[in-house]
Order: structure tokens, then C-alpha cells, then sequence
């Protein structure tokens, strides 16, 4: 009583309906549509709604790249990857450009996606609204007409309770000025990478079964009052240690020699590339 | 300048996974799936309930490979069923013609057929045995010798004896309601995702594969008080089904043509629950409601809980959480519970290093408002 495991790990049959639910969400931007959702072999809330949304959609000669918090080496990262691999073949990056399709849990790359590429992220509570409303069923009419005053009421309070916003990682945007979305939890400062992204972006919640989309070149507003402006996490004055490289989201670690906080590239591929580069240079003027 | 790492999580994860087999292996000793089958039935019970995943075989191959972890049991058989395509449903099941094992009722000592006790805990005291560490081949082969002759002894039935159900006696007697047989296609869950309102097909099936500690946890919240059903069990019944399916392509095909793929063994129960009503003349009059629990395997105190928390899902209005199926529906699952649960230790640090600015930017003051 063995069993193989089929190409991606579904059967077409699932395949298919991630792929209709999927369609739905990319005609209706910013909209939750409902799926089926199957169980994963790695743990619901570790991703299963990307990783449902990557396996109905790869194909034989994509090449897939998959992050965890900025990490290409992060351990449940690696454990997506891998799992992938053995079901598919494809070949893995960890370069941003050459991915096809980017599988990421809570950053979206620093380098900018193109309209050649799929970013398909990770999940945990896909419902803007939740902390507002507990139950599906009055949230999802809320959606439907339009009523965010609750969203809004929350960002009021905050102003009224610290005299300034106080939302962390996954602030609620509104996409093309109609529904109210969850960005996933990515750090404010990713909020305005999804702007008329070039590239599409697929969000994928499995525990809660849901999938929703960011077209190609749609609008991303995140919710701010006029005189209360969106602001991203400040790193003023600090650069990566490793390679330099100033405004981008960072690690604040400590020097456990000098004790004093320093800053690294939280995007590896990233901090990986620039040190490319520079020695590139360096190595060109010392031959040339 | 203190070393930072970038890279290495797949060198760790690989000896973390060699690590998890040398556990299972170091005591030198493995169990046989064969063994498991034998002597866990509870255990393979509920992880196919669980799992809401018919195979026993699978079951005792998840529980070695999950060293007897239940929810990682149950989440080795959810995720292989992720696999398998779905290409049949069954033909309705009547549970009257279940081959039964086991048959009580709490209502009625006298019920048509009988009480059949059959395999139970119930009645043994729960001391623990000392003899069953050195249990011997030959001590097992002995008693089971001595068991089959005393069986000898007793009279046996010449036809299998379907039992009537408890509830028929009290319907005939009229104490119940007379429904006509719903035949809507019941919804499938594991097609389409849960939409609330849910209809009553779709909150059985989240019950039946609930967790079955998160399923007891709920029913006994609302008996103790956190609800408003108090229910008589009205029949229990643990047996074996027969389980058929239509031939795919023939449209029009008679039962004689329906395909027997085999048993299952379930627990059945059915809980009568008092409930007020107004009659014709808007006086308040005691009638009664049925509330339903079925489960794979023999598992009676899930089936009763289901049973419980069915009738409460039937009465919404109640305030108390029990009654409220998002609450409950949403929240027994052991894969969905358990993996969000695990997700914590995932790494968080982009979204704490965004909370620590936050909090330093709200520490730092207020924005200075434009005006």
C-alpha cells in the first residue's frame, strides 16, 4: 500500500479549484473569495495558503524563489522549498530576478517585482476586520456594503489614545478605492510596494480559507486620515553593517563585542546582491 | 564585530529532521503496524475520526510514524487525503441496518430489541492492571481459548437482528414529530469552504472530524451551564455499515447494480432534548428534539458531545458561545487549532521589529498636528 505523490502534490481535480477561486480574486481586487482550502503536509498557519497557491500554479519549467521574514535560508523556508521541490522538480533561486513566481511570508522583495512575475504571500488572518467584528457572517456583509467605519473608527482611536496612528505590520489598505484588504503581515514599510505593482500579487490564506489578489498596475491605498499621513517604520540614520546599503527594512541586531545595535539588510537576496556588486567593483579596479 | 548569521537554516533543519527519526529509533525497538491495529483500536479510532479519513491500515501507519502523537497522526492522514481525488460519493447510509455491537439507551430500559451492552469501558474499574507488564503468548492464547468456549455455550440467532430505532417507539407513540425524508444533496466542506449560515449537513461534518477533546470540552460547557440543551441519550449504537456506491456512468441503475466497497464502523447517537413550543392556542407545551452525533469508530462520549452541540447549533438565539457556530465550528479543528497554535515559534522578527516601532515612534510623541 504505497502511494506516489502526484506532480505538485495535489490532484488536478484540487488544482483546478484553486485555480477558479484564484481567477475570481484577480476580477474582483481586494475581494476574499472563498475555497475549499486542503490540508497541507506542513502545518496550517506555516503558509499552507501560499504553498496551495504556488503548487496550482507552477509548472514544470517555473523557477520558484520562497522567503520567510526576508530569509531565503529562514527554516520554514526552506521547508516550502523543499517540499515543492520534491513534488515538481523546479528549479529554486534565491535571486529575486530570476524567480517566476516568489513565495513570501511578511516582506515583499526591496528589489522592484516585474509584470513577468507572480509574488504570492502568505496569510495568517486575512480579515481587515476582525479585530472589529468576530463573526464572519456580519464582517462579510460589512464588505459587501461598504462599511469600514469600523477600520476607520480604529485608526481614530488610536490618534485619540497615543496622538498618532499606532498600527504595525499588516495596516489595512484600500484596493482600487473599493475593498478594505489585509495586506498580510508585512511591515508598514512594504504597504507602498504594492501600489500599481507590476508584478501580481496573489495572497493566500489556508486556515482561514480564503484567497484574494492585487492585480497588475492597481491601485494600493493605505488607510491614513489627511492630517494623520501613512507612515512607514523609521531607520533613520542606520545602514546594513554588511553591505551598506540605507533605506531598506533592517534587522536591528546587537554587537555582542561592542553592545551597541546595528542594522542589517533584512532581505538577504538583497544584502547578497549589493555585496555582488560591490565586489564586482572592487575586483575591476584592481585588474582593469 | 559579533558574527551575524545569513545563511544556514538548511543544514539546521536537516539535522533537526534526523534528530526527530533518532528519537523514534534510539530505544532500538519499532512496532509493528500490525500490533498498532491489534491493540490501539481506540487510537485508531479517533485519528480516522479525526482525520475524517476511513482507513485503519493509514491510521496505524500515521500513529507509528507520529510516535502516538494524535494531532500529528491526524495531520499525516489530512494531508495524504489532500491527495487522493474524490471521485465517488456513497449511496446513503440507514443506519438501521447496522450490524450492531453495541446498543444502549438512557431513556428507556425496555427498548424494542433490547439493551446490548457489548465491548465497553464503562463498567470496569479503572485500576491499572500489573499483570499486563509481563503479559505472555501463552497467557493471552489461554484465555482466548477459554473465552471462545464459554462463547460456544451460548445461544446464537440464526438471522443477523437489525435493531429498531428508539426514537420509531416514541414517534408511533406520537411524543415525536413525523418528518418527511430531506433528500437535498448534503454540501461538502472539503469542497467548499464553510459559509455561515451554515446548513446542518455542513455543521455534522465539521463536528464529526472536530477534535475530539475540543468537541467534549464545548458540549460540557454548555451542559454545565454555558448553554441551554440538557439532553437524555436516547439511543447509542456502535456498529459496523455497509457502504455502497452507484456505477459512475449509468445514469438510471437499481439498487441490485449499486457497488458494496466495504464497512465502516461508527458510533451513532441520538440525543432527546426537551424544548418549550407554543401550540395552536399560544400556550407554551413541552415537545421533544432530536439531537444528532455520529463518528468513525467507537467513540462514544464524541458522538454524545456532537449530539449536544448539534441541537445547540440548531437553537442560535441562545447567548452563550455554545450556540454561536462560528464560535464552535470554526474552532475544534485539530489541524487548523493545533497549526496556528504551532505557527508562534515561527520566526516574527519583521513584524516585532515593526511593533518596536510602534511603540518607539508612540513613546517618542505625538505627531505634531497641522493646522
Amino acid at each position: 500500500m504505497k502511494a506516489k505523490t502526484h506532480f505538485a502534490f495535489f490532484d488536478e481535480g484540487s488544482k483546478k479549484e484553486i485555480r477558479r477561486a484564484t481567477l475570481k480574486a484577480v476580477a474582483i481586487p481586494g475581494y476574499q473569495v472563498p475555497f475549499a482550502s486542503r490540508e497541507m503536509p506542513i502545518a496550517r498557519g506555516w503558509g499552507t495558503g501560499g504553498l496551495q497557491l504556488t503548487l496550482s500554479l507552477i509548472g514544470k519549467t517555473d523557477v520558484l524563489k520562497v522567503i520567510d521574514q526576508g530569509s531565503d535560508e529562514s527554516v520554514n523556508a526552506v521547508s516550502i522549498k523543499k517540499l515543492v521541490q520534491d513534488t515538481t522538480g523546479v528549479q529554486l533561486t534565491e535571486r529575486t530576478e530570476e524567480a517566476d513566481i516568489i513565495q513570501s511570508r511578511h516582506r515583499i522583495p526591496e528589489s522592484e517585482l516585474t509584470k513577468n512575475q507572480i509574488l504570492v504571500l502568505q496569510v495568517p488572518l486575512p480579515e481587515p476586520l476582525r479585530p472589529i467584528e468576530a463573526r464572519e457572517y456580519k464582517t462579510k456583509r460589512m464588505h459587501a456594503e461598504d462599511d469600514y467605519s469600523g477600520a476607520w473608527l480604529l485608526l481614530f482611536e488610536q490618534i485619540m489614545k497615543y496622538g498618532k496612528t499606532a498600527t504595525t505590520a499588516d495596516h489595512p489598505v484600500s484596493v482600487k478605492d473599493r475593498y478594505v484588504m489585509a495586506p498580510s503581515p508585512i511591515p508598514r514599510f512594504d504597504n507602498p510596494k504594492m501600489d500599481h505593482s507590476e508584478a501580481l500579487i496573489l495572497l493566500g490564506a489556508g486556515r482561514e480559507k480564503k484567497i484574494y489578489a492585487v492585480p497588475p498596475y492597481t491601485s494600493v491605498k493605505s488607510l491614513a486620515f489627511d492630517d494623520y499621513p501613512f507612515t512607514v517604520e523609521s531607520f533613520e540614520g542606520a545602514h546594513c553593517h554588511l553591505c551598506g546599503t540605507a533605506d531598506v527594512f533592517m534587522d536591528e541586531l546587537i554587537d555582542h563585542d561592542t553592545g551597541t545595535t546595528i542594522y542589517q539588510c533584512n532581505d538577504t537576496a538583497h544584502c547578497m546582491d549589493q555585496l555582488n556588486k560591490q565586489e564586482e567593483v572592487e575586483v575591476e579596479s584592481i585588474y582593469v | 564585530m559579533g558574527y551575524v548569521p545569513v545563511k544556514g537554516g538548511t543544514e539546521a533543519i536537516e539535522a533537526s529532521i534526523k534528530r526527530v527519526k533518532y528519537e523514534r529509533l534510539k530505544g532500538e525497538a519499532i512496532i509493528e503496524i500490525e500490533t498498532i491495529l491489534s491493540t490501539m483500536r481506540a487510537l485508531v479510532d479517533q485519528v480516522m475520526s479525526e482525520s475524517s479519513l476511513y482507513s485503519p491500515h493509514l491510521a496505524a501507519l500515521a500513529i507509528k510514524q507520529a510516535e502516538g502523537s494524535m494531532e500529528e497522526a491526524v495531520f499525516l492522514m489530512r494531508a495524504h487525503r489532500s491527495t487522493l481525488p474524490r471521485l465517488y460519493y456513497s449511496e446513503p447510509v440507514e443506519t438501521e441496518n447496522m450490524f450492531v455491537q453495541r446498543r444502549i439507551s438512557a431513556s428507556f430500559k425496555d427498548i424494542p430489541g433490547g439493551q446490548l451492552l457489548g465491548a465497553t469501558y464503562d463498567y470496569t474499574h479503572r485500576l491499572l492492571d500489573f499483570d499486563l507488564i509481563d503479559e505472555k503468548k501463552a497467557d493471552y492464547t489461554h484465555w482466548l481459548q477459554r473465552y471462545f468456549k464459554e462463547l460456544q455455550e451460548v445461544d446464537v440467532q440464526e438471522n443477523i437482528q437489525h435493531f429498531p430505532k428508539v426514537v420509531e417507539y416514541l414517534r408511533n407513540e406520537g411524543l415525536f414529530a413525523q418528518y418527511e425524508i430531506d433528500n437535498t444533496q448534503p454540501e461538502d466542506i472539503t469542497k467548499q469552504s464553510l459559509e455561515f449560515p451554515a446548513s446542518r449537513s455542513a455543521r455534522l461534518q465539521v463536528l464529526t472530524r472536530g477534535q475530539t477533546g475540543a468537541v467534549t470540552s464545548l458540549a460540557y460547557a454548555s451542559l454545565r451551564g454555558y448553554g441551554e440543551v440538557h439532553p437524555t441519550v436516547g439511543e447509542v449504537r456502535v456498529g459496523s455499515l455497509p457502504i455502497y456506491v452507484k456505477h459512475p456512468n449509468e445514469a438510471a441503475s437499481s439498487e441490485e447494480e449499486e457497488f458494496y466497497i466495504g464497512d465502516i464502523q461508527v458510533t451513532e447517537v441520538e440525543s432527546f432534548v426537551p424544548v418549550n413550543v407554543k401550540n395552536d392556542k399560544n400556550e407554551e407545551e413541552l415537545d421533544f428534539e432530536i439531537g444528532y452525533g455520529i463518528c468513525y469508530g467507537q467513540n462514544e462520549t464524541k458522538a454524545i458531545a456532537i449530539s449536544i452541540l448539534d441541537q445547540c447549533l440548531e437553537h442560535a438565539h441562545a447567548e452563550y458561545p455554545t450556540h454561536d457556530e462560528e464560535f464552535v465550528l470554526l474552532h475544534i479543528d485539530s489541524v487548523e487549532s493545533s497549526g496556528f497554535i504551532s505557527h508562534l515559534k515561527l520566526p516574527h522578527y519583521v513584524t516585532f521589529q515593526s511593533k518596536l516601532d510602534s511603540i518607539r515612534q508612540v513613546k517618542k510623541g505625538a505627531q505634531v498636528i497641522e493646522s
